[in-house]
């Protein structure tokens, strides 16, 4: 089976990003990227489903700027065999990624595609309910264990409640939560051998897929600030306090 | 401006998640003066669709009772709300684990954008939502015909449970779409409060140190308090507690009156779930700690020492 990993280049999970003086968007000159951290579980899991012997090929696709090429590179460090580059200037929203990655899946035939619940970036959570919308596929989002057999796989998700298992027809999408494995870090050699991996270049007219954006940002502010409080001395004195905030009877 | 929002429910009842969604629904509809109605979509689900119809601004609800939508599968609920949005403008879903799986399916059905977590309704097309866990508002305006929405519950007030008296009105969809199967669930057993829902909220960390520290140091202290019992994502990996007990990001975004974080140091993502809570009360040995740069009050010291005594003097 082959599986299919789109993976995301996003401002760093650790870096505290600010708001443009003007609104226009946030400061993203000199920031550090990274690669969605959800992704790289995605590809982790991946490439433990290629270690058992029950995925022979993983694909990884990044629709982005060039830079997008070093979130593949990475991908590719950790195991995956090769990459489709989708190159796109400016603004994509999920509904044109998922678009395109429609339009990979038809083309590559995945028996899985495994996506991020969501980017750190956007927070958006949706890219992968939307693409198995647009392939008619089953959808097990969330996932915290993913078991696929013959024709099948079972997937536990990670609920409001607690966890569930589904059961959806292959192909399918899956879209990981952070419980579902611990990433690699990739080896010096692999890295090194990653070099050699093939990536395509593409871009969204190749597939036809129109990005113009549906949604307009018309500013972006920066959220209320919460004032540090004060410290107390003493359990005595937090007792007192909240019980004066009316937080406590 | 007509709006059909998805409830959250178990079949016998509503889970309050949805009353959050109708204030967002009400707000949006009242721009143009149109109706609020609710998909309660599930099966033997007439005890939650008689109080989705007594929630006050719904005027009609939708139900559809159908052994294929019991555990609310997406992939049996997308398209029913799909086909129902013909006669609507807007569809909003609660941002609950079920309403984030639902939303996008049917917004791709639709060929829409959808508009992810809301914090307000600025206009009939514009609203923001927060991005990089919550550093940063966007304000977005909506070009598509219909909008797909889903509703970050700590924005928007609880619509009253009483006093609306709208009619129940049976519909159907195609039901099984056959790709997707419900197996069973796990779920968490605690008769204490929601996490989401809850007025007051004690949160453990890795400080903790283990499960039987949760239940020896923060459950004590949770019982006193009548609160509700959350962890960080470390606490959560590391197996101290159950998954759903994560506030964060990319866990749970809760507001409640009181938020007692022990032994949590505060990162970004930590934060970007609790930093509306109205009192953060914080319980650290490092002072240093980014979590005492949002705390109304700091207590330093240990955790093990600290969380008894308050326990007891509650
Ligand atoms: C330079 C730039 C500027 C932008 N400006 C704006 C803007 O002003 N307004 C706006 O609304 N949006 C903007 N975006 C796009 C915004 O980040 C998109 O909404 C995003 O592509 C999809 O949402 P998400 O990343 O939150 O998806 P989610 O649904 O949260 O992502 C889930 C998963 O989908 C997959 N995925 C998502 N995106 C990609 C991708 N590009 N390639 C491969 N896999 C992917 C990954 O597996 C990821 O884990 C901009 C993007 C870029 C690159
Ligand atoms: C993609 C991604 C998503 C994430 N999503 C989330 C999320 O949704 N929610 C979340 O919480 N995190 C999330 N994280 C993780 C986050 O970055 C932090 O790693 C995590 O919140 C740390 O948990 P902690 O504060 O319990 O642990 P630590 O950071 O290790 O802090 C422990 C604290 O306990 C204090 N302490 C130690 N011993 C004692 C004692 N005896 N008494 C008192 N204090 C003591 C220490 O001083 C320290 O401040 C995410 C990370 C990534 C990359």
């Amino acid at each position: 089976m082959k599986i299919l990993v789109p993976v995301k280049r996003v401002v760093d999970a650790n870096v505290k990003v600010r708001v443009k003086p003007d609104q226009s968007g946030v400061e993203l000159a000199n920031v550090k990227m990274s690669m969605n951290p959800f992704d790289e579980i995605s590809v982790e899991e991946a490439v433990r489903l290629k270690e058992k012997g029950v995925a022979t090929e993983i694909v990884v696709v990044s629709v982005g700027p060039a830079q997008a090429q070093e979130t593949l590179r990475t991908a590719l460090a950790m195991g995956a065999d090769r990459g489709i580059l989708i190159t796109a200037d400016g603004p994509t929203e999920s509904l044109g990624v998922a678009k395109l990655l429609a339009k990979v899946a038809a083309e590559e035939q995945p028996g899985l595609i495994i996506l991020g619940k969501q980017a750190i970036d956007d927070d958006a959570n949706q890219t992968g309910q939307m693409l198995a919308a647009l392939l008619g596929w089953g959808q097990g989002t969330f996932a915290s264990k993913v078991e696929p057999s013959a024709d099948k796989v079972a997937v536990t998700r990670e609920i409001d409640g607690g966890l569930e298992t589904v059961e959806l027809k292959l192909p399918a999408v899956v879209t990981t939560d952070l419980r579902l494995n611990e990433p690699r870090y990739a080896s010096l050699p692999n890295i090194m051998k990653a070099k050699a991996k093939p990536i395509a270049n593409k871009t969204p007219a190749d597939y036809g897929v129109d990005l113009t954006p549906r949604l307009t940002t018309l500013k972006v502010s920066e959220p209320p600030k919460r004032s540090a409080g004060i410290k107390v001395k003493t359990v005595d004195e937090l007792v007192e306090k909240l019980k004066s905030a009316g937080v406590i009877a | 401006m007509s709006v059909l929002v998805l409830a959250e429910h178990d079949n016998a009842s509503l889970k309050d998640a949805t009353l959050n969604a109708v204030s967002a629904a009400r707000a949006l509809a009242g721009f143009a003066g149109g109706e609020v109605h609710v998909l309660v979509a599930g099966s033997g689900a007439q005890g939650a669709a008689d109080a989705a119809a007594k929630v006050e601004g719904v005027s009609k609800v939708l139900l559809a009772d159908d052994a294929a939508y019991g555990d609310a599968l997406a992939e049996n609920v997308a398209p029913l709300v799909a086909g129902l949005l013909a006669n609507y403008d807007a569809f909003l879903a609660p941002a609950t684990s079920r309403g984030k799986n639902i939303a996008p399916r049917v917004a791709a059905l639709l060929d829409v954008a959808q508009v992810s977590e809301i914090l307000s309704v600025e206009s009939a097309d514009t609203f923001t939502r927060p991005i990089y866990a919550g550093n940063a508002i966007a304000t977005v305006q909506s070009s598509d015909a219909k909008k797909v929405i889903t509703v970050r519950g700590t924005a928007f007030p609880k619509a009253a449970a009483s006093g609306g008296s709208a009619s129940v009105e049976a519909v159907s969809g195609a039901a099984d779409s056959g790709l997707s199967s419900f197996k069973g669930a796990e779920l968490t057993q605690s008769a204490r409060p929601e996490l989401t829902g809850a007025k007051i909220i004690v949160s453990g960390g890795r400080a903790l140190g283990s499960g039987e520290a949760f239940t020896q140091y923060i459950d004590p202290l949770a019982d006193k308090l009548g609160a509700a019992v959350g962890a960080s994502r470390a606490a959560v990996d590391a197996g101290y507690v159950p998954n759903d007990y994560q506030v964060g990001q990319t866990g749970k975004i809760v507001a409640p009156e009181l938020y007692v974080a022990v032994g949590i140091s505060g990162a970004i993502q930590h934060l970007a779930g609790m930093k509306d809570s109205k009192v953060i009360v914080a319980i650290n040995k490092d002072e240093e700690a980014p979590i005492f740069q949002v705390a109304d009050y700091g207590l330093v010291g240990d955790l093990f020492q600290l969380v008894p005594e308050l326990t007891s003097k509650l």
